[in-house]
């Protein structure tokens, strides 16, 4: 089983869907020749040609616009975003167009929306950003946040072959720097809409997503070494359609639970997880469901800043002792 | 020019030592149509610009110093924007410029409220904002250029053409081989010069200035140039040809610049040496001042996200309020 790191994971994922099903194509800025700006297409123009890799001008609603038309007429267009921060650029053509489109029409509108989101990088208010939360409210959509290489790989996959629109958010710090061994699987392929657990644990659990899995099982770590914490730790992997099962599965498990994203905290995610959890599994709680978040800031470019914005690993140290404390 | 030059010199060492937190972004070989540009406009009369990523000229024109941009790719808490944006992107309003966005196109919109403010105050002052063969390509820029012409605000649109947006040739991002034909699907005139010719560039703006400040509107102006260097400083521009490059390189603005001052006889080579070695003792005097300048303090991350500055928007998890 070869090694991958989640770059390269997504990377086989798009090859093996465009391998395998000739209406797969792929269109954004810089995508062919280039090869993406972080090279998640290297090779895919020499490999597929150009007329199946798109370069496009700079021009987002553009794209997701040309991507649901193609889709519309059975194509399945996966449209690439330079830096996931201009998604805002295609917020129109998303939840007025794409979003409602089955609902309002009765058309398939089958893409894929993909990038680059996530700090941690110094990439500064513009190439920094968490914008799931934006579109957690446009009924229509789905979005899917990978924080593994397989799921990298087997979301991708599941989103291509999806019949409604996904958007897939792929955590940038993430790219390089996780590798797993994967079956050579052409099908390979996650569930959309299903979490996994990606520690088990009895007293506590912390609920999350992508790049902050990584984070929320090292603070799961120095709990069970300092504190004899025994720590869940749930991926959601999809934020629409929420997998409500599993998330109230884990309330039942431990009594406790917190919420961990890297994106701002009003009118975040963790909020609409907390309320369901409220609304299901009150008496199931030893305690509040609390929270752990970046700050409601735009993101700042200094180290010192940025570090103090994001959630890091001591944070959700403190608040999982203040949980368990409770 | 050679300030320009000079100062993307020192950052580019300054990348190398990893002083740069970011990305660099050099404008080599197109400092001509900043400068040229923005020195057409007029400071004591309050006009004003927008830049994009390579219009490190166009500040230094209006007044940005040396240091502050040096402060500004290092992430200082002394920059002008205390380590919360990068590189270029602060701007200065008494001075005349207002910082842009990632997001290419924005700033024509802006400047269209900017000039729109002018006119409703019935003030001379001319609006320039500068966009690139990419950001034509955005919806904002369509949306703020029709505006900005349908009431004949006073606004100079520079579009550079440097063959380049990223990779992406010009070719693959318009089917026009002349960014200025677009002026008329706005019905505003333009013109399309060598935008490696400083002296061309500041007379063509001038005259676009001129226009705008007597009430006739918007011109598009097409400075036809070339990026010698990648999108940024990680991006060794494998796509573009050699040939290409070697051609730009011979006709580099600031060498076609100074040897018109000598030739002319309006300046000669020990004027140009010294006011080279003016520009390199300033620099090293802001390389000096910023380099060792702090970061910011972590704690000055949450204000100033609102104007009623002491209270962070929303109960920050450190410290929950309880009811």
């Amino acid at each position: 089983m070869p090694e991958l790191t989640y770059l390269e994971a997504l990377r086989e994922g798009l090859r093996e869907e465009m391998q395998r099903d000739e209406r797969v194509f792929i269109l954004g800025e810089d995508v062919g020749r280039y090869g993406g700006a972080f090279k998640v297409t290297d090779g895919f123009a020499a490999e597929f040609g150009d007329a199946r890799v798109i370069d496009t001008p700079i021009s987002e609603a553009a794209i997701v616009g040309a991507a649901a038309g193609a889709a519309h007429l059975g194509m399945r267009p996966v449209a690439e975003m330079q830096f996931i921060d201009f998604i805002s650029c295609a917020y129109d053509m998303l939840t007025n167009y794409v979003a409602t489109a089955r609902y309002r029409a009765n058309l398939a509108c089958p893409i894929v929306v993909r990038g680059p989101c996530g700090g941690y990088v110094r990439g500064g208010p513009f190439h920094s950003q968490n914008p799931e939360a934006a579109f957690l409210h446009t009924p229509g959509l789905k979005i899917v946040c990978p924080a593994t290489a397989r799921d990298a790989k087997g979301l991708i996959k599941a989103a291509i072959r999806d019949d409604d629109p996904v958007l897939y958010f792929e955590h940038k710090y993430l790219y390089r720097r996780i590798k797993e061994q994967l079956p050579e699987d052409g099908d390979l392929l996650t569930p959309i809409g299903r979490a996994r657990v990606a520690r088990e644990g009895t007293d506590l659990s912390i609920v999350t997503y992508s790049a902050m899995v990584w984070k929320a099982l090292e603070a799961a770590q120095a709990l069970e070494k300092e504190d004899g914490l025994d720590v869940e730790v749930l991926d959601l992997r999809t934020l629409l359609p929420m997998d409500d099962d599993a998330i109230l599965a884990t309330v039942r498990k431990t009594n406790r639970v917190m919420i961990v994203h890297e994106d701002t905290r009003t009118g975040g995610v963790a909020g609409e997880i907390a309320a369901r959890i409220n609304e299901s599994a009150f008496e199931w709680l030893d305690a509040p469901v609390l929270r752990v978040t970046a700050a409601d800031t735009p993101l700042p470019y200094a180290p010192t800043l940025e570090d103090a914005v994001l959630p890091q690993v001591a944070d959700i140290v403190t608040v999982a002792r203040r949980l368990a404390a409770y | 020019m050679r300030l320009t030059r000079s100062l993307e010199e020192r950052l580019t060492n300054l990348y190398r030592q990893g002083k740069v937190i970011g990305g660099l972004f050099r404008s080599l070989g197109q400092e001509a149509d900043s400068v040229g540009s923005a020195y057409a406009l007029d400071r004591t009369a309050g006009d004003m610009l927008s830049p994009l990523i390579r219009n490190l000229g166009s500040l230094l024109v209006m007044g940005a110093r040396p240091v502050d941009v040096l402060r500004q790719y290092m992430a200082k808490a002394t920059g002008p924007t205390r380590g919360r944006e990068l590189n270029v992107h602060f701007g200065d309003l008494e001075a005349g410029f207002i910082g842009q966005i990632s997001h290419l196109g924005d700033m024509v919109p802006v400047m269209a409220g900017v000039t729109l403010t002018f006119r409703m105050r019935g003030e001379r002052r001319v609006g320039l904002v500068y966009v690139g063969d990419g950001a034509m390509s955005t919806g904002a820029f369509h949306e703020g250029m029709n505006l900005a012409a349908v009431r004949r605000l006073p606004l100079v649109v520079i579009a550079e053409n440097n063959g380049y947006a990223y990779s992406t040739t010009l070719e693959r991002q318009t089917a026009v081989a002349e960014l200025a034909v677009k002026s008329k699907a706005y019905g505003v005139p333009a013109e399309r010069l060598d935008g490696n010719d400083v002296l061309a560039v500041y007379e063509a703006t001038r005259r676009a200035v001129d226009r705008a400040r007597e009430g006739e509107g918007v011109t598009l102006l097409e400075l036809v140039t070339f990026r010698r260097k990648g999108h940024a400083e990680h991006d060794d521009q494998h796509y573009v040809p050699r040939e290409e490059l070697a051609r730009w390189e011979k006709r580099d603005p600031i060498a076609r610049f100074a040897q018109r001052l000598t030739e002319n006889g309006w300046s000669d080579g020990d004027a140009l040496a010294s006011a080279d070695a003016r520009v390199a003792a300033e620099l090293d005097a802001a390389v000096a001042e910023a380099e060792g300048e702090p970061l910011p303090e972590a704690a000055t991350a949450l204000a100033g996200v609102y104007a009623d500055p002491p209270r962070q928007p929303a109960p920050w998890y450190r410290e929950v309020p309880r009811a």
